[in-house]
């Protein structure tokens, strides 16, 4: 029996009020367990990243509740909050969101400098987790020196440099052509998942849709039922 | 340095634009500030010279005096009565006016002079060449080696000029503490052959200096003094009086103020905006700090560093330029009138204390107020 990573329940989200409200999500139930690599897809505007705000502790559901292992996330305060993201969940951002006045390395250390560890032996282990994502050598350099694809595996890095337990990525492909994200979600599928992970992408690219474990379908704020995939 | 403090460095420093002009502000404002308040003390205390120069410890003048150059005379009774006053061990009078000298080349040219108490010489100066004893001989005048030394064509020991048609003879060349305010040279001489040398008026003595027998007696003096119709004042309550006479009734007060508001408008805008344009530059980094886990306390941390080593890193960029231009001013203008004080410092420290606070305060509001999902929604 897999172990249940992230589960919610009833997840209603709307924004703005009156005329102008719009409901993003409607009564969303998702579970999903270790060792999975869960793509949530769908068209724009199904409410694929609001999900994945509600799902990562970013965006607080009006109604409904998510519990990532064993902790109801929305009960928790804005600082216990933080700390739990901090330490539990990677981050792949659409944009990357890297530094570009920090080094590759530097940029990597980030979590761990926010975990209040001290600047040298941070760098150093961001170095390693560079070397794990093919950047060896390049560690010195800013990211904007980097081609798209590094600049992905620069943000893998940081995302997994605080060994976190769920990762989560939005679009991760969407700055890249087709062959670097192929390789990219490859290199994720077969490095980064192992059955004490779960990943969750948020995409609307099917060139990867093969790397995926489970693929749910969103549409105007409602889970579809799920397509199982074999593990590749 | 703490982690969180060493990223926010280098998000700083590594932005080498955006620094430099964070930096330039705050110099430029503190430059402007420290300047304009170095020359007003400056002049302050040049325009306490006298006072500085003699260091008595108690003056008794006339209540209408303002300035230490403004003298008006004290009949002599005043100084036999100061004499017999509880709380005195010693008092004498002091002769502090103007006169013009003809120099050997035939030349005039205006002079201070100061008149010492023929038995004591209170407040005499250092001297550089000579004895002071020869201050008794024939015409013996100690010429005071100041910026305005070359004014006296360069005298040495023997040089004469005249005074008033009065022969004087430089006996001693002298140091001092500070130079005057008004660009003219200083002599000492002795009380009686000032009275003597320069036209009188009624009344000789400008100022009685007094020594009081203990700290305690000073209060008990002044009040002694106040009920002979004069006033008694403290070396420092004198120079506070003089400087409180160009703050207050010149103008000069007014400008000072008007140059430092002006001085921290200019390092506000220029200072305050760039750091508010490299918050709003880095919001999104600063989100995606929030979305991985950065708390509150930790961004707000990171942005007052940038704030406070900006504005100390400018702060001591623009007390050093200060001080270069100062003594660049001071090699050509030995005389230039313009002085660093700690209440300077404090005044720039203050301002850009300030500039700091409102430019993060600004960027903190900021920083807080962005929602981490903004950073899902690109």
């Amino acid at each position: 029996m897999p172990r249940v990573a992230i589960q919610a329940k009833g997840l209603v989200k709307w924004f703005g009020e009156g005329e102008a409200k719009t409901t993003a999500l409607k009564e969303v139930e998702l579970e999903a367990y270790f060792g999975e690599m869960v793509y949530i897809v769908g068209p724009s505007g199904s409410g694929k990243t609001t999900l994945l705000s509600v799902l990562s502790g970013i965006l607080k559901p009006n109604e409904g509740s998510v519990q990532v292992e064993d902790v109801a996330i929305w009960t928790l305060d804005v600082d216990h909050l933080a700390e739990f993201r901090l330490n539990k969940i990677g981050f792949v951002f659409q944009d990357f969101h890297l530094f570009p006045r920090l080094t590759t390395a530097e940029n990597v250390a980030i979590p761990l400098i926010l975990k209040k560890k001290e600047w040298d032996a941070s760098v150093r282990e961001a170095e390693g987790y560079l070397e794990i994502v093919g950047l060896k050598g390049r560690e010195d350099i800013p990211p904007v020196k980097l081609s798209g694809g590094e600049q992905q595996r620069v943000a893998i890095a940081r995302a997994m440099v605080s060994q976190p337990d769920i990762l989560i990525m939005d679009e991760p492909t969407a700055s890249l052509d087709g062959d670097t994200g192929n390789a990219i979600l490859s290199f994720v599928r077969k490095n980064i998942l192992n059955e004490n992970r779960c990943i969750v992408v948020v995409t609307h690219d099917s060139r990867i849709y093969e790397f995926a474990t489970r693929i749910l379908q969103m549409e105007d704020g409602r889970l579809k039922p799920t397509t199982e995939k074999s593990a590749k | 340095m703490k982690g969180t403090l060493k990223l926010a460095y280098k998000l700083l420093v590594n932005d080498t634009a955006k620094f430099s002009a964070l930096l330039l502000g705050i110099t430029f404002a503190v430059f402007l500030m420290m300047f304009v308040t170095s020359m007003f003390v400056g002049v302050l205390n040049h325009a306490s010279a006298t006072v500085i120069n003699i260091g008595s410890t108690l003056w008794i003048m006339d209540p209408a005096v303002q300035t230490v150059a403004n003298t008006v005379g004290i009949p002599d009774y005043v100084l036999d009565a100061v004499r017999s006053m509880q709380g005195v061990k010693y008092a004498v009078p002091l002769y502090s006016g103007g006169g013009l000298a003809k120099l050997s080349d035939g030349t005039y040219q205006s002079v201070n002079i100061i008149g010492l108490d023929d038995t004591s010489l209170l407040g005499r100066p250092e001297l550089v060449e000579g004895k002071i004893e020869d201050i008794y001989a024939e015409n013996g005048f100690i010429a005071v080696r100041d910026a305005e030394f070359s004014k006296l064509e360069n005298p040495h020991i023997g040089s004469e000029f005249s005074l008033n048609d009065n022969r004087g003879v430089i006996v001693g060349i002298a140091k001092v503490a500070t130079s005057g305010l008004y660009g003219t040279p200083t002599l000492y001489t002795t009380y009686e052959r000032a009275a003597q040398y320069l036209p009188n008026p009624r009344y000789t003595i400008s100022y009685v200096l007094v020594e009081p027998k203990s700290a305690a007696d000073v209060q008990r003096i002044k009040q002694q003094v106040n009920a002979l119709g004069y006033l008694a004042l403290t070396k420092e309550e004198f120079m506070q009086r003089t400087a409180d006479f160009f703050v207050y009734k010149t103008g000069g007060g007014t400008n000072m103020l008007i140059m430092v508001i002006i001085s921290f408008l200019v390092g506000l805008s220029i200072s305050g905006q760039t750091f508010y344009t490299f918050i709003l530059e880095n919001l999104e980094r600063f989100g995606a700090l929030k979305a991985i886990g950065a708390k509150s306390r930790d961004l707000v941390g990171m942005i007052l560093f940038q704030a406070t080593f900006t504005a100390i890193t400018g702060y001591g960029l623009g007390v050093g330029l200060s001080v270069l231009l100062i003594w660049l001013a001071k090699l050509r203008l030995p005389s230039y009138a313009a002085m660093l004080s700690f209440g300077n410092l404090a005044i720039g420290l203050a301002m850009v204390s300030i500039i700091a606070g409102i430019s993060s305060y600004a960027g903190i509001r900021r920083v807080l107020r962005i929602d981490p999902f903004e950073i899902f929604r690109g």
